[in-house]
This record gives C-alpha cells, sequence and structure tokens, in this order.
C-alpha cells in the first residue's frame, strides 16, 4: 500500500469532516504537526475537537484553528501561551475538557492499546474526579487507596511529526519531540504523520524505529519552521 | 532575614539524596538545579527525558530540546529520551523519588492548589496532578505569604486543588516545615526570622 503522499493536503484528502475528534501530537511547540495543522485550516472544516497537550500559540500549531474559529472543544492540560485560547474561553465560544497531563498521554494510549477505561490516582479528591467513578485498590505498596476512572480515547484522526520515516511508516523521532506523538498516533482511527524526511526502505535500524508503521496510514515529508517557543541560553565562561 | 529565591532553591537542594530521580517544577523551582554540587541527581523534564543538562549556549539551541517549560536545554552523557505515556508510567510509577513544585496555597493537611484561579487564570494543570500523586515526596517552595501579604499557607485551600493531602514539606522565604498530623511542624527558621514571626505570618494550625 502506497502510504507517501506528496503533500500534507493530499495526506488528508477525504480523512477531514466537521464535528470530528482529532489527536494531535507535540508538546508546546516541539514536535507539532505544523504542515497538517496548516493544511486543516484551509480544509476549512469546522466545529473541531481536538485532543492535545497544549493549544499552540497565537499564530502557530492548533493556534491558526483557533484564530479561524475552527475549533469547538479543546482536551488539554495546559493552554496558557495562547492569548486567543484564554478570550474564547472566557467567553464561552470554546469549550474545555482539562486533563492532567499523564492522564491524557495515557488516555491516548489506552485507546490505540484497545483498552477503553483505567483507574489512577492522578486527581483523585480534585475537580477533576468529579462525576467519576471511584474505586479502592490495593497499591503497589499494599495499602488500600482510591482510584479514578479515565476513559481510552479513540480518535477519527491521529496527526503527528516525527523526524523520520521509511515508505513502510516506521517512524524515528529526535529528542524532546517525541513527546505525545506516539500515543496520539496509537489512538487514531487513521494516522497521518508529516516527517522531515523519508529514507529508503531498510535504512532505519530496526531497534530503534519508535512507532512501528502499523499505526501511520499516511506519510508526507515537507520542511518545517520548528519555532522555538522559550529561547534560553547560557553565556560561555571566557577562555 | 528572609530567605532569597535563590536561598530558597538552595535550601531545597539540600533536600535531594544521591542516586535520586528528581523532577522540577516552573519558577524558584528550577533554580534548584543551580545547587545541586556533586550529588549524583538525574532530572526528569515530563515531556520526556531522563538526564536534563543546562541551557544551551547561544547559538546551539534546538527546537527538539525543550524542557517542560518550553525552554530549550541540552543534553547530557546519561540522557534517556521517550513518550509522554512512558514519562507519566515512570511518575505515576512511583519510580521517581521527589518533585519540587511552586504553590498558590497549601492547606494544614497537605492539600495543594498551583493550577487554577476561578475565572480569572485558567492555563491548567500541566503535569502537576500526576507528579503529585505519583511521586514519592513532594516539596512545595513558595513565597510564605502573597502580595496583600496574606498566609499562603492555609487552614484549607480556598482555590481548586493539584492534589489532596499530597504535600510532605514546604519551604518558603521564612521556612521550613513538615506536614503532619493535625497541621504543620516548623523544622527550621530561616536566619534571624523567629518562630514567632513564622507563627504570626501563618493561618494553618501550627503543631
Amino acid at each position: 500500500m502506497q502510504k507517501i503522499h506528496d503533500t500534507a493536503e493530499a495526506a488528508l484528502d477525504g480523512l477531514l469532516r466537521d464535528d470530528m475528534l482529532i489527536a494531535a501530537g507535540g508538546f508546546g511547540l516541539c514536535g507539532i504537526p505544523e504542515l497538517l495543522l496548516d493544511a486543516i485550516r484551509k480544509s476549512g472544516v469546522r466545529d473541531l475537537t481536538f485532543a492535545s497537550n497544549n493549544a499552540g500559540v497565537d499564530d502557530f500549531g492548533i493556534g491558526i484553528l483557533l484564530a479561524s474559529k475552527q475549533v469547538k472543544k479543546m482536551m488539554s492540560s495546559y493552554v496558557g501561551e495562547n492569548a486567543e485560547f484564554m478570550r474564547q474561553f472566557l467567553d464561552g465560544e470554546l469549550e474545555v475538557e482539562f486533563n492532567p497531563q499523564g492522564t491524557l498521554a495515557e488516555r491516548m494510549r489506552a485507546g490505540g492499546a484497545g483498552i477503553p477505561g483505567f483507574y489512577t490516582k492522578t486527581g483523585v479528591g480534585t475537580q477533576i474526579a468529579e462525576g467519576k467513578e471511584h474505586k479502592e485498590f490495593e497499591g503497589p505498596d499494599g495499602s488500600t487507596e482510591t482510584y479514578i476512572l479515565e476513559r481510552g480515547i479513540f480518535a477519527d484522526l491521529a496527526i503527528v511529526k516525527a523526524w523520520k520515516a521509511d515508505d513502510t511508516g516506521n517512524l524515528v523521532f529526535r529528542k524532546t519531540a517525541r513527546n505525545f506523538n506516539v500515543p496520539a498516533a496509537m489512538c487514531g482511527k487513521v494516522c497521518v504523520a508529516e516527517v522531515e524526511e523519508i529514507v529508503p526502505r531498510g535504512s532505519l535500524d530496526p531497534d530503534t524505529i519508535h512507532l512501528p508503521g502499523v499505526y501511520v496510514h499516511r506519510l508526507v515529508q515537507g520542511d518545517h519552521e520548528k519555532r522555538i517557543e522559550q529561547r534560553t541560553t547560557r553565556k560561555k565562561e571566557a577562555a | 532575614m528572609p530567605w532569597t529565591r535563590e536561598q530558597m532553591a538552595e535550601r531545597a537542594a539540600a533536600e535531594l539524596a544521591d542516586g535520586w530521580y528528581v523532577n522540577l517544577g516552573i519558577g524558584i523551582p528550577t533554580l534548584v538545579a543551580n545547587y545541586i554540587g556533586d550529588k549524583d541527581i538525574t532530572l526528569q523534564s515530563e515531556n520526556g527525558m531522563l538526564g536534563m543538562g543546562p541551557f544551551p549556549y547561544e547559538g546551539e539551541e534546538d527546537p527538539d530540546l525543550i524542557n517542560a517549560g518550553k525552554q530549550t536545554i541540552t543534553e547530557l552523557s546519561r540522557t534517556a529520551y521517550f513518550d509522554s505515556a512512558t514519562s507519566f508510567g515512570m511518575i505515576r510509577g512511583g519510580k521517581i523519588a521527589c518533585a519540587i513544585l511552586g504553590a498558590m496555597e497549601v492547606a494544614e493537611n497537605g492539600d495543594l492548589a498551583n493550577w487554577m484561579i476561578p475565572g480569572k487564570l485558567v492555563k491548567g494543570m500541566g503535569g502537576a496532578m500526576d507528579l503529585v500523586a505519583g511521586v514519592k515526596r513532594v516539596v512545595v517552595v513558595m513565597d510564605h505569604q502573597n502580595k496583600a501579604g496574606e498566609s499562603k499557607l492555609l487552614k484549607e485551600c480556598t482555590l481548586p486543588l493539584t492534589g489532596a493531602g499530597v504535600v510532605d514539606r514546604i519551604i518558603t522565604n521564612l521556612g521550613v516545615l513538615d506536614v503532619v498530623e493535625g497541621g504543620l511542624r516548623i523544622v527550621e527558621t530561616a536566619p534571624e526570622v523567629s518562630e514567632d514571626a513564622l507563627r504570626a505570618a501563618t493561618e494553618a494550625t501550627i503543631v
């Protein structure tokens, strides 16, 4: 099966519709599927729900879809860097479901692994636990503790960004740009990956594949801006 | 004299023991890394890294290498990278020995609030709820009072909780307090800060 497409638009062809749930990889602006997000903006689909750790900034990442009012709901853990997000949220235009970061990652991983729900200690006693099933279990140290039920996420579409791919969709990520890309890819009924480089079959070491191609249905190679959100440096000590 | 931000960070670094895997939050906790010295500490960044190094030299920033505060950082010879689900697996699984976090409020029963001011500040909890639920020991570093001069160590938190009964120790500009049965216990005070002054600045019950 041919997975490689020439453009992000072609890679998304036939997959987009209004009111769908999209899982997106990335942490902050690191490792976000910037080309696919831009193609989704151009497609004009609306009322989207995004499962994504963050919401980008005003003019990059998911922020561009907030600006064009294509997003109905965010399932996220941290959205502090986006003024337009804050405005839409406080004005009631945008629905937000806050998830603890690890719970969001595990909800994606679980969905991709065929697990519809799991119990976690995270959020017990907080507003996150309200309305969720509580159950007592014996924990790792032998004492009984309260856990809450969290649901796996089954996304209509996953969009992720990797460093390298082969034509079968085996993916390799680079440094901390791996982040949510692996669990997001896993939980999509269809997963589209954008990569910096598609390499010939056989040139990736099979022992170093981070995400096997079984999870990846379509691929596109492109140039990435890879914007830095907080540029922090130190001075070289004088020689 | 009350401790400065740097002195609070230095005091917090004394909490860490050789061989520990540690997660540092944003703000004063980030400064703790400057005072680790010769101790064999591995810093976890919950976006998917163990063995976090210092900021890069100018011109060597890598957009693929950031910490959980989205700042550019560097790797070390011990560094390992992993995805977010694996990262929180090690947090939830109790593999991380200690988290040092900032706070808006701490209650005398160990309740922590540091993620939301209703109707005003809605940034989200990030990884804080997972960290306080999963790591072995939670140390809070924060100013003792807010800008209005009110105690941040309370009988009960007024803001939405990050975790219930999760804080073990609090390091403020006035001293160090432990969460114990019945309230907070003074461990030490900053130089020239009397126990009476610390009590007077604290709403929570001190036992």
